[in-house]
């Protein structure tokens, strides 16, 4: 039985599609990454499997139960770290965790080990008596994944948990997850991290604008979507002129960042002298030149048109900004 | 352990965060105790005149008339200020966390409005305590003071009900927030400051309709008489009425939030 199954499921808000007849299928012991630019429907499906929202089309089950008709069933089976940690500031940490422990049912003397041995696990023993609006971005991150295991859940739905976290936090978190996986916990991911996928997840779902564009190993959608590319920056000249030289040698993908220019190379590094030829022939001087091999984000363009990383980093620096 | 119990356990744990985050936050308790308090000071010492007024009840103080409707300001206020803190959680997310809880979701609102009911009982013993300290009686006695409690407590609880429909319904602090000249109205339309008897029209018409000038009575009547009977039964009928409004409306602004997302 897979841990989630869904089909044709779709969210309506009014006139808006927000999410279009998603597919999948997640087995037990697996970690599924869900990735998709801010807005793409990752939250919003998300939702749904967690009972937080009713579809408005299609049908999933969760743990083996249908997220509409046995909704506490399913809430009793899965722990959840949704989006921006929704964290009491003014509770401290191991009220909150003795809190889940008492809203999943748990004893007041297991929910209390249990406590004590999350926060030492996710190394908050030393903080759990503080409130939690003293605490950094990702010490409430691993508070908030803490307070998703008080009940051992089967399946667990990270949604962005580490959107805004630096690389050290991010880090933490990634083992972390690792760790549960390992002792058979299934876990649903949501990113807007190519990287995050690609490290973590088994199987990857590419949504876009509400419909999964693409599905399966991170390494299988590497093989079948992206080609090699010779990515390069010049010194001088337009960026127009160096796309209009090197035409003929690959497909262009959109710039990058807006300074990058990216070749796809058919034939690997043997397609690296013709575009220095092109570039010079053209009096174009290159600054720098490199053959990249192909990453989750080339899947993305293929099937979108577009660069997630740029919405990753946007999405980072309005973190930073809040 | 039985599904009751349970739940009870999950009832009696949201109200006991309910009451922490009242007392850490202080713009949710200063409504509840400081504002009535300096209130209550203000009035009592520079109107304690007014009980040699022809048609003032008969009272042995000003003090011991007031304390009845600086009870009624303290539990409406708290009925107001546990709805923004619901409308803070929802605004923060933090129901969501509770939504994902294998819980009846109405135990989210029976927690904070079981919080609620116990800061009615905590501003009802604060008021009685003021009373006695500066000299008030209790002519009802030690039933009377109980009768009183209980009444600011269920009153709490009924107002409570209301302040979560709105919460639930606009998800909104600044909207909860917003009602609190509405609640002070209200309450000033009523004979929680001045006897009825005293009253020019038509503010004296409407308080006399005013459900909660029956709550008044029948707080203040055990303070300032005695427990009578009846202002005692329409205090229960019009807490009860206040009561299942606020369930009715509590339920369905919860539906709606929960079938919109």
């Amino acid at each position: 039985m897979p841990a989630i199954a869904v089909e044709g499921l779709e969210r309506a808000f009014d006139e808006v599609l927000a999410v279009q007849g998603v597919d999948l299928t997640v087995e037990e012991g697996e970690i599924y990454g869900f990735l998709g630019p801010n807005g793409a429907g990752k939250t919003t499906t998300v939702r749904m499997l967690t009972t937080l929202l009713l579809p408005t089309g299609g049908s999933a089950t969760v743990a083996g139960h249908d997220v509409v008709r046995e909704a506490r069933a399913v809430r009793a089976s899965i722990g959840v770290a949704l989006q921006e940690a929704a964290l009491d500031p003014l509770m401290t940490g191991r009220e909150l965790i003795r809190l889940q422990a008492t809203l999943q049912g748990l004893p007041s003397t297991e929910g209390k080990r249990r406590a004590d041995s999350l926060l030492e696990r996710v190394d908050l023993a030393k903080a759990a008596d503080r409130r939690v609006g003293g605490y950094s971005g990702g010490m409430k991150r691993r508070l908030d994944l803490a307070a998703a295991l008080v009940h051992e859940p089967s399946v667990l739905f990270l949604d962005e948990p580490t959107t805004g976290l630096d690389p050290v936090s991010r880090k933490t978190i990634w083992e972390e997850v690792r760790e549960l996986n390992d002792a058979g916990t299934t876990v649903f991911l949501t990113t807007q991290y190519l990287e995050e996928a690609d490290q973590l997840a088994d199987n990857v779902a590419i949504i876009d604008s509400g419909r999964i564009v693409a599905e399966g190993t991170p390494d299988s959608l590497k093989t079948e979507f992206g080609n090699p590319h010779i990515q390069l920056q010049i010194a001088a000249g337009s960026i127009a002129d160096a796309e209009r030289a090197c035409a003929e040698i690959g497909r262009l993908l959109p710039p990058k960042d807006g300074k990058l220019i990216e070749i796809e190379a058919e034939n690997g590094a043997a397609d690296i002298p013709r575009v220095v030829r092109a570039l010079d022939e053209a009096g174009i001087a290159v600054e720098s030149l490199e053959l990249v091999r192909p990453t989750l984000d080339d899947v993305f363009v293929a099937k979108t048109g577009y660069h997630l990383e740029d919405e990753s980093e946007a999405a980072d620096e309005e973190a930073v900004e809040a | 352990m039985s599904a009751i119990a349970v739940n009870a356990r999950v009832v009696a744990a949201l109200g006991m965060r309910s009451i922490r985050q009242t007392f850490r936050r202080p713009q949710l308790i200063a409504p509840i105790i400081v504002f009535p308090t300096l209130l209550l000071a203000i009035q009592t010492g520079g109107a304690g005149g007014a009980v040699e007024l022809p048609g003032f009840p008969p009272v042995q103080s000003f003090l011991q008339f007031m304390l009845a409707g600086a009870m009624m300001q303290s539990l409406m206020l708290a009925g107001n200020s546990g709805g923004i803190a619901l409308a803070v959680d929802i605004e923060m997310g933090f129901t969501d966390r509770l939504f994902t809880a294998p819980i009846p979701r109405f135990a989210i609102v029976l927690g904070r409005l079981a919080g609620t009911a116990a800061l009615g009982l905590f501003a009802s013993c604060w008021f009685l305590a003021i009373g006695l300290i500066f000299g008030a009686h209790i002519e009802g006695g030690v039933a009377g003071a109980l009768l009183a409690m209980a009444l600011v407590t269920t009153a709490a609880l009924a107002v409570g009900g209301i302040g979560a429909a709105i919460a639930l319904r606009t998800g909104s602090a600044s909207v909860v927030q917003g009602l609190f000249p509405l609640v002070l109205v209200v309450l000033f339309l009523s004979t929680a400051f001045f006897p009825q008897e005293l009253m020019i029209e038509p503010a004296k018409t409407i308080a006399e309709y005013n459900p909660l000038s029956f709550v008044v009575e029948g707080v203040r009547e055990p303070i300032i008489a005695g427990i009578n009977a009846g202002d005692t039964a329409a205090a229960v009928a019009t807490i009860a009425g206040i009561f299942a409004l606020g369930l009715v409306l509590s339920g369905r602004a919860l539906r709606h939030r929960l079938r919109s997302g």
